[in-house]
């Protein structure tokens, strides 16, 4: 395969060019992300001339626009956000998993040829189709169900985001159960485990940290899904008072106020100051996330 | 194995590079090609507004080819806001200026002038189901901030009541704020849709639901007032008789409490195009125009007035 064919200087010039390309576009990325956490800082910064950082934190209060008094609490929609997501998880999370044991471990090659393209397609239905989901099916479901007098609630937010977190949670899941060693299972066959057995006690924990990094992956892409909670969750400002309630999220709340925003006021400092814990939130989740596969990658080595 | 990948990612690459100058290139052609042949308005603003100026803006080009109009929606706020960065030409608005943003203006070099288009007449409308058939404002400020949590206090079964209203960026939303509830705040319970028809469809679905709309989202295609909604009559005091929004004599009146005008706003005096449309808008097939979408014609008053910021 080793070529040995004289390129000459141009050759030469040419390589390193293409180099210099991929190195600066590698490059790119880092500096993107820098460059926004800096602008987020930057930006927010302003926001607590005004506000006490206290406040901000602790208040469950939100309301910029207040003819009263402006508040700028943030309490209420981290609470939103969190319920939201971990809600999408507690669905998605088993669920995933199962796909994930039954795609690596029972289904035959044809079926998984099948299955899988469909799951990962899944992904790509747009956020605000998903919304439009919530708004005339799921939403008047729940309200049928549970008795309310609409569906516009936490759990129907959760319900759509689980529906989008599965292809990733199932994808990398089924991946890394793919990843453990035939030897382990033929181990585990050989000693008398039943295939149960091999998959729950051999094969999962084998596969643990790969599964766990799913399951952050799908927290990463629900933290900060927009239209979809937007569209479906009612928006109500209130403190969350439980899963069949309305609530609000972060992302909710910068869409829909950084448009009608006067610049350079309080209040837009403040919705990037919003931004910045977002950011902070779902770098966090992701940066987990890599640790995590990387000792994975280590371990199986 | 790997040259050949190799040469597949050179390929991908070449692509979208080549897609990548063939997109720039387009655009910066485009904008240059079109301004050429035709004159564009940017309107931008209130979503109350939005249906209403699109089909003024379409009967307007379909007169005079050589003007494109486009119009998109977003909220008062957002309509204003863009007026002031100069992103667009022509700003909707369903409230006032507020002080805070024409001082932002003036700041900016932007003197707004402002156009009454039409007038809406602010509608409470409830589920069809709900047996309450009239409120009085105080009631509907009371029910918005809160305070009346039940629909029994109000004559109605005994139901949590369940609201809905738009966000913040909206004028609907400031106008009621102001106007009805007094400039207090909103109940922290309020669902915040994102318009008029996502309001309609809430409250269709929810027999203990209440929400405010503009007038002329109260009516479907054929002009008729929507399945699933009441409409509710209003009384300025416990006293005073009730009207209802569709009753065209009672909004002229100004006997109907929560009434409107609706606002066009241009930077400075509106450019030959802008001003020309807006003459149209203004001119008895104009305003037929806004009465056939369900909204009310312009009275003397503030016709004088928008003579005036014309010259």
């Amino acid at each position: 395969m080793t070529s040995v064919k004289k390129k000459g200087i141009l050759g030469d010039i040419k390589e390193s060019l293409i180099k210099t390309l991929f190195q600066t576009s590698g490059m790119l990325a880092i500096i993107a992300l820098m460059g926004i956490f800096a602008l987020l800082l930057y930006t927010s910064v302003p926001a607590f001339k005004e506000i006490r950082l206290k406040e901000f934190l602790t208040s469950t209060r939100w309301d910029p626009t207040s003819p009263e008094k402006p508040e700028y609490g943030i309490l209420a929609m981290i609470a939103s956000s969190i319920m939201v997501t971990t809600g999408a998880l507690l669905i998605a999370f088993p669920l995933g998993v199962a796909v994930a044991a039954y795609l690596s471990d029972l289904a035959s090659p044809r079926v998984r040829e099948i299955l899988k393209p469909v799951i990962e397609l899944l992904a790509a239905i747009p956020s605000v189709v998903v919304g439009f989901i919530g708004i005339t099916i799921t939403g008047p479901l729940i309200s049928t169900i549970f008795k309310l007098n609409h569906g516009l609630t936490a759990l129907n937010g959760s319900i759509l985001l689980a529906i989008m977190a599965l292809p990733t949670i199932i994808s990398i899941s089924e991946d890394s159960l793919r990843a453990v060693p035939l030897s382990y299972t033929e181990a585990s066959l050989a000693l008398g485990a039943n295939r149960w057995q091999t998959l729950i006690r051999v094969k999962i924990p084998a596969a643990i940290s790969g599964i766990v990094a799913s399951l952050m992956l799908g927290l990463g892409r629900a933290v900060g899904e927009t239209m979809t909670v937007l569209m479906a969750t009612g928006n109500a400002r209130a403190f969350p008072r439980g899963f069949l309630q309305s609530v609000r999220t972060l992302t909710a709340t910068i869409a829909i106020e950084l448009g009608e925003v006067p610049y350079y006021t309080t209040h837009y400092y403040a919705l990037f100051a919003l931004g910045l814990v977002l950011f902070i939130l779902a770098f966090s989740v992701n940066l987990t996330a890599d640790i995590i596969l990387e000792k994975q990658r280590t371990k199986l080595q | 194995m790997n040259t050949k990948i190799f040469t597949r990612i050179k390929k991908l690459a070449g692509g979208m590079l080549f897609g990548a100058i063939l997109l720039t290139t387009l655009g910066l052609l485009l904008p240059t090609t079109v301004s050429a042949q035709k004159k564009m308005i940017q309107i931008k603003g209130s979503d109350t507004m939005v249906n209403l100026v699109q089909i003024l803006a379409e009967e307007y080009m379909s007169k005079k080819p050589g003007t494109a109009i486009a119009v998109l929606g977003g909220g008062s706020g957002t309509g204003i806001t863009a007026l002031i960065n100069g992103t667009c030409d022509v700003a909707n608005h369903s409230r006032e200026w507020k002080d805070r943003e024409l001082d932002l203006a003036y700041e900016k070099g932007v003197r707004p002038r402002i156009f009454a288009i039409a007038v809406d007449a602010l509608s409470i409308i409830v589920n069809d189901k709900n047996a309450v058939e009239t409120l009085t404002m105080e009631q509907v400020g009371a029910i918005f901030r809160g305070e009346i949590k039940n629909w029994k206090a109000v004559g109605g079964p005994e139901m949590k009541i369940s609201l809905y209203g738009r966000q913040s960026n909206s004028g609907t939303y400031a106008f009621l704020q102001e106007h009805v509830l007094n400039n207090k705040n909103y109940s922290p319970d309020v669902k915040e849709m994102n318009g008029n028809a996502q309001i309609i469809e809430a409250v269709t679905q929810d027999a203990a639901g209440i929400g405010y709309v503009g007038v002329g989202y109260l009516y479907d295609k054929k002009g008729e007032v929507r399945k699933g909604i009441k409409v509710l009559k209003i009384k300025k005091d416990e006293n005073a008789p009730a009207y209802s929004p569709l009753d065209k004599e009672a909004v002229y009146s100004a006997r109907y409490a929560i009434s409107r005008p609706l606002y066009q706003s241009t930077n400075g005096k509106p450019s030959p195009a802008v001003a020309d449309f807006i003459r149209f808008v203004l001119s008895p097939e104009g305003q037929s125009i806004v009465e056939k979408e369900g909204f009310f014609k312009v009275g003397k008053d503030l016709m004088e007035q928008n003579e005036k910021n014309l010259r």
